[in-house]
C-alpha cells in the first residue's frame, strides 16, 4: 500500500503546480487573485468560531464527565464487529449531522490521542471522505420544494456506512 | 471509572438494549419503509439546526448529570473553561491553511478549471442519470457541482448544485416527489469525492501532526467506496422502486 502514501506526498504539490501553471496559461494575475481568494478564508474560518466554541464546550463536558466512556462502552460490541475504534464512534454519529459537530470532536479526539494515532487517522479519514447529509439533503430538495424524498437518505447513510467500513479498513492496511 | 451504583444500574440499561439491539433495527426498517423520517427533514428547512439543538444540549446536560453522579464536577468546570480557549485556538490554527486553501482555489476557479474537467467527464454522466435528455442543462450543472465539490470549491458548489436541482425539478413530473436522478445526484453529492480534503489537513497540522497530508490517500479510498457503495445502492434502489421517471422521461424526450 505504498501508493496510498506516495500519493498523499505528491498531492499538494501537484495541485499547486497544475493550478499555478493554467492560471499563468490563461493570462490571469496569479497573486493577486490568490489574495483575493485567501481574504475568503479568513470570513470563512471567523464564521464557524462561534459555533466551534460552542460545540468544543459540549464535547469537553461529554468528555470530561465520563459520559463520552458510556456510550463509547454501549457501542462496543458493533465497534468489535467492525473493528472501528471506539473513540471514533460519536464521529461516525456527529458527521452526517453537523460539520461544525464533527470538526469539534475530530478536534478533542487529536487532543486526547493525538493526530497521528491510528483513531486520530481513522477519524480524519472518517472526516473527510463523508459529507453532512442531513444538511445537503434539507438545503437541495428544501430549494425546489421536494417533500417526498424516496430512497435518498437511505442510499446517502448507505454510502456513509461504507466510507466507515472503508476507512477502517484502509488505515489498518496502510498505517497498520 | 464505573464505581457509583447508579452508573451500574446504566451499565445494565446498555446492556439490555445491545441485547435488544436487532429487534430495535428491524423496527427502524419499518420507520424508514414509510419514509415519515424523510419527509420530516424536507419539509423543515432548518432541520439541521433543529437537530443540532437538541444534539447540543444533551450533551451539554447528559454530560453534566453523569459527571455529577461521577463526581468529576471540578473537571467539568474545568473543561468548559479550557474547550472555550481550545475553540479559538483551533480557528487561528486554521486560519492558515484554509488562507492558503481559498487562495489557490480562487485561481483556479478564475482560469475555468471547473469548465474543463466538466468536459472531460461527461461521459460517465449517461450511465448515472440516464433519464436526462442529452444536452439538457441539468446534466452540464450536475457535473459542474461535483467537479466543484471535487476540487473543493465549497462557495462555487453550492450554487451549481442548486442550479442543477432546479433544472431537474424541470424533468420532474411530480414536482414534490424526488427523481431517480436527484436521489443519485444528492447521493454522489454527500459522498463527496473530494481531491484535497483541505479542513481535515488543516485541522491536523494545527493539532501538531508530523504529517499532516499522510490521510489523502487514505480519503480517496474511503471516498470512492463510499461513492461506489451509494451509486449502487441507488441504482438498485431505483430499478426496485423507480418506475415513475423512466415512462415519464420517454414522453418528455417526445415533446422535446
Amino acid at each position: 500500500m505504498n501508493i496510498v502514501k506516495e500519493l498523499s506526498i505528491y498531492a499538494i504539490p501537484a495541485i499547486f503546480l497544475i493550478i499555478l501553471c493554467v492560471g499563468m496559461y490563461k493570462e490571469i494575475k496569479v497573486y493577486d487573485v490568490f489574495i483575493e481568494g485567501a481574504k475568503e478564508g479568513i470570513t470563512t474560518v471567523l464564521k464557524i468560531i462561534p459555533s466551534l466554541v460552542g460545540l468544543m464546550v459540549a464535547v469537553g463536558v461529554f468528555r470530561a464527565s465520563g459520559a463520552l466512556d458510556l456510550l463509547v462502552f454501549a457501542f462496543k460490541p458493533v465497534t468489535n464487529i467492525l473493528r472501528i475504534p471506539p473513540d471514533a464512534v460519536p464521529m461516525i454519529f456527529l458527521r452526517p449531522i453537523s460539520g461544525s459537530a464533527s470538526l469539534a470532536m475530530l478536534s478533542d479526539i487529536f487532543k486526547v490521542h493525538g493526530p497521528d494515532s491510528f483513531v486520530g487517522r481513522v477519524a480524519s479519514t472518517l472526516m473527510g471522505s463523508t459529507e453532512t447529509i442531513f444538511y445537503t439533503l434539507a438545503v437541495y430538495f428544501g430549494a425546489v420544494g421536494i417533500k417526498k424524498i424516496r430512497y435518498t437518505l437511505v442510499a446517502a447513510l448507505i454510502a456513509d456506512l461504507a466510507s466507515v467500513i472503508a476507512a477502517v479498513w484502509i488505515c489498518t492496511v496502510v498505517f497498520g | 471509572m464505573f464505581s457509583n451504583i447508579t452508573l451500574r444500574t446504566l451499565i445494565y440499561i446498555i446492556r439490555y438494549v445491545q441485547l435488544k439491539a436487532g429487534s430495535f433495527a428491524i423496527l427502524l426498517g419499518y420507520f424508514f419503509q414509510y419514509n415519515n423520517v424523510a419527509d420530516n427533514i424536507c419539509s423543515l428547512k432548518s432541520v439541521r439546526f433543529a437537530v443540532l439543538n437538541y444534539i447540543w444540549f444533551a450533551m451539554l446536560v447528559l454530560g453534566i448529570v453523569v459527571g455529577i453522579m461521577n463526581g468529576r464536577v471540578d473537571e467539568i468546570t474545568r473543561a468548559v473553561v479550557s474547550s472555550s480557549q481550545n475553540a479559538i485556538e483551533l480557528g487561528i490554527g486554521l486560519l492558515g491553511i484554509m488562507c492558503l486553501w481559498t487562495g489557490l482555489m480562487n485561481i483556479a476557479e478564475r482560469s475555468g478549471i471547473i469548465r474543463k474537467v466538466s468536459k472531460a467527464i461527461r461521459p460517465v454522466m449517461s450511465f448515472l442519470f440516464p433519464g436526462i435528455p442529452k444536452e439538457h442543462p441539468a446534466g452540464g450543472a450536475i457535473v459542474m457541482n461535483l467537479v466543484a465539490n471535487f476540487l473543493g470549491l465549497g462557495n462555487a458548489a453550492t450554487p451549481l448544485g442548486l442550479k442543477a436541482m432546479n433544472e431537474l425539478q424541470k424533468l420532474n413530473p411530480e414536482k414534490d416527489v424526488a427523481t431517480d436522478e436527484m436521489s443519485m445526484f444528492l447521493v454522489l453529492n454527500t459522498a463527496c469525492l473530494q481531491f484535497i480534503p483541505a479542513t481535515v489537513i488543516a485541522l491536523r497540522a494545527a493539532a501538531g501532526s508530523k504529517n499532516p497530508t499522510e490521510v489523502i490517500g487514505t480519503i480517496w479510498v474511503a471516498t470512492l467506496c463510499a461513492a461506489t457503495a451509494g451509486v449502487v445502492a441507488a441504482k438498485i434502489f431505483s430499478y426496485l422502486f423507480g418506475n415513475k421517471t423512466r415512462h415519464v422521461n420517454g414522453t418528455k424526450r417526445g415533446k422535446s
